[in-house]
């Protein structure tokens, strides 16, 4: 009976919903948008599907004349840039992923607390960092002439690990849902601040964690303005930088494949599937992104909208 | 170690600042704990803050940075002068201006009509490929993009304009169009983080609100504008108080792989973000591009607190600080 009457309370009246017409043309558009999210992408694995040839023909298409997995088969059987780049695309995602967790939240924590004095000022050491900074020329020199990090993996890794944003949407996080009871109550306990943070306020705050490390592997993953900075040498591309490189020089993969090059030393001339390898790549390289974000979407939300910046 | 160090700082501190030194004993594993994130926000923002003494300097590598003599206002100067320093913050702030009002009014409408939809698993799977190119890099996106606008193989040239009789158009060479390529591709891309952000606020909107106005007889136009938009306001003024305040940096991705660098198109995709890495990382020049980069922050800076302190006069409530 009482769960009847909330029912109806809660539930939008009826004379409130819209007409049959309206709401099928809301359906329509988005229908049409979501195609036009999808449409791109099909028409990259339609082309990497395509043969060679048939792209010389007819340009890309939707439908190919001439299906062929060539550039599949190029990428799987001989591409050592491409296996070393996706290596050290995931290396830098999940050590620089993980350590940034660790890092804003060992931040975040003391920040959150009231009774902690200098809450206050180490909130705002940090939210300035959103609102100044000096500019691309010192911050390359910190990097290249003090630390001497030029070239290097640390220099991919250190300067996205402590994220403004996500500091201050876990702060508000530890602030709104940790209740401060518990944590006084395990203080008189005995219980050391550290053991409070790892047993008490790290298992209470998964959601807002996982917000965090979804941004920052995407960060990570997608990050090549690092690479374009701090990146000279052949060692240490990653997954993005080489489909930057690839862009602006399409024969860029062919000659870091030692059977390419093998074959020409000897040579012969090799039939390099370049049109239809250069979207495989692009495939390969967004693969996991597509699989991974259904599953983090749940948190989404709820992370977006816990953390409102103010402070 | 640490611990270490903050005692002995506890030790030698003289008596005046006894309460900080009180707390610091008090909380001393709050400061280990920050360290880590202290060390590199020192090394990632603070450090390379003194660093714009550069701009203010003639740079030259054997006296290194701090024995490089001065020059005064020689680089600003000789930035004003270049004919760059128009272009680039004319689109920056075109660009971004347009960005804002896209970023608002696309995602608003979208999150209003989204939750329009009863039926919640189509809603949900509209969202979530809304969501799509979000997730995705800028080196991507220039991919895609160039699936279509190539000039030999794109899809447009090769199967859409012979269909409509119109001639092949060489896009990555011609001006015109890059406006409203640039902001199409920036607002297909940013779409499905705005909406969700506008969808969250408006579920927390409570349904008593719509249940009073359709017995007062109100109508859904009515509602959309009396209620929803009203109670997003606080969010919507945040939202865009943040895009303001970045105003002058612009979303280097975008104008650096889209375009695919092709130098006709600098005129229209050249922006202040785009001319500080070209001037430093390509032509080398130190002077030119850290005083666009100052100019860059300090503008920027400034129209934070400028837009901060509007909104404060307005409404206290929706200031961000």
């Amino acid at each position: 009976m009482n769960a009847q009457i909330e029912k109806v309370t809660t539930q939008a009246n009826p004379k409130n919903r819209l007409p049959k017409l309206a709401t099928f043309g809301i359906h329509s558009m988005f229908t049409v948008y979501s195609l036009l999210c999808i449409i791109p992408i099909i028409l990259v694995i339609m082309v990497s599907i395509t043969d060679e040839g048939a792209i010389v023909r007819e340009g890309y298409s939707f439908w190919p004349s001439v299906f062929s997995f060539d550039a599949y088969e190029f990428l799987f059987k001989d591409a050592t840039s491409i296996v070393r780049a996706y290596s050290i695309s995931i290396i830098v995602t999940v050590v620089g992923t993980c350590l940034s967790m660790i890092i804003i939240a060992l931040y975040a924590y003391p920040i959150s607390r009231k009774d902690f004095p200098h809450a206050k000022f180490f909130t705002f050491f940090v939210f300035f960092t959103m609102l100044f900074n000096g500019g691309l020329v010192p911050w390359y020199l910190v990097y290249v002439q003090m630390l001497d990090l030029k070239n290097t993996m640390a220099a991919l890794i250190i300067p996205l690990l402590v994220a403004a944003f996500f500091v201050l949407i876990t702060r508000t996080f530890f602030q709104t849902t940790i209740p401060a009871a518990i944590l006084e109550s395990a203080n008189m306990d005995g219980a050391g601040e550290m053991r409070i943070f790892f047993q008490i306020v790290l298992p209470l705050s998964l959601p807002v964690l996982a917000t965090v490390a979804l941004f920052q592997t995407l960060a990570y993953w997608n990050d090549w303005f690092l690479s374009l900075v701090f990146i000279t040498k052949e060692d240490n591309i990653t997954l993005q930088y080489l489909m930057y490189k690839t862009m602006l020089n399409i024969q860029y993969l062919s000659t870091n494949s030692t059977a390419a090059s093998a074959i020409i030393a000897a040579g012969g001339t090799f039939k390099f599937p370049s049109e239809s390898v250069r979207m495989a790549m692009v495939i390969i390289g967004i693969g996991p992104i597509i699989f991974a974000y259904p599953f983090f979407q749940k948190y989404f939300v709820k992370g977006l909208t816990v953390g409102a910046v103010k402070g | 170690m640490s611990t270490e160090i903050i005692n002995a700082t506890v030790k030698q501190a003289p008596k005046k600042k006894v309460s900080i030194l009180k707390t610091m004993k008090k909380y001393w594993m709050f400061y280990i704990m920050m360290l880590p994130a202290i060390l590199i926000l020192l090394l990632n923002n603070y450090i390379p803050m003194f660093g714009i003494i550069i701009a203010f300097k003639n740079i030259n590598y054997v006296d290194g940075i701090l024995g490089s003599p001065w020059s005064k206002f020689e680089n600003f100067k000789y930035l004003f002068m270049t004919k760059d320093a128009l272009i680039i913050t004319r689109n920056t702030l075109l660009y971004n201006s347009s960005f804002i009002v896209l970023n608002l009014v696309f995602p608003l409408t979208f999150a209003i009509l989204l939750n329009e939809i009863k039926n919640r698993f189509l809603a949900k799977f509209y969202q979530t490929v809304m969501f799509l190119p979000y997730f995705l890099s800028m080196v991507v996106i220039s991919y895609l993009a160039y699936a279509f606008l190539s000039d030999t193989n794109g899809y447009i040239n090769n199967s859409l304009l012979p269909m409509l009789d119109i001639e092949a158009i060489k896009w990555y060479f011609t001006k015109d169009f890059w406006p409203y390529i640039l902001s199409m591709v920036n607002t297909w891309k940013n779409m499905g983080y705005y909406t969700v952000i506008y969808m969250a606020a408006i579920i927390g909107i409570d349904e008593e609100y719509y249940e009073a106005a359709t017995i007062d007889g109100a109508s859904k136009f009515k509602q959309i504008f009396t209620i929803t938009i009203p109670l997003l306001t606080p969010i919507i003024t945040i939202m865009t108080l943040l895009q303001v305040g970045r105003i002058f940096n612009a979303d280097f991705g975008l104008f650096f792989q889209v375009p695919r660098e092709s130098g006709v198109l600098f005129p229209v995709t050249n922006v202040i973000d785009t001319y500080v890495y070209r001037t430093f990382l390509t032509v080398g020049d130190i002077g030119l591009s850290s005083a666009a980069g100052l100019v860059q922050s300090v503008v920027g800076f400034s129209l934070v607190f400028l837009s901060n302190w509007i909104v404060r006069k307005i409404d206290s409530d929706n200031a961000l600080f």
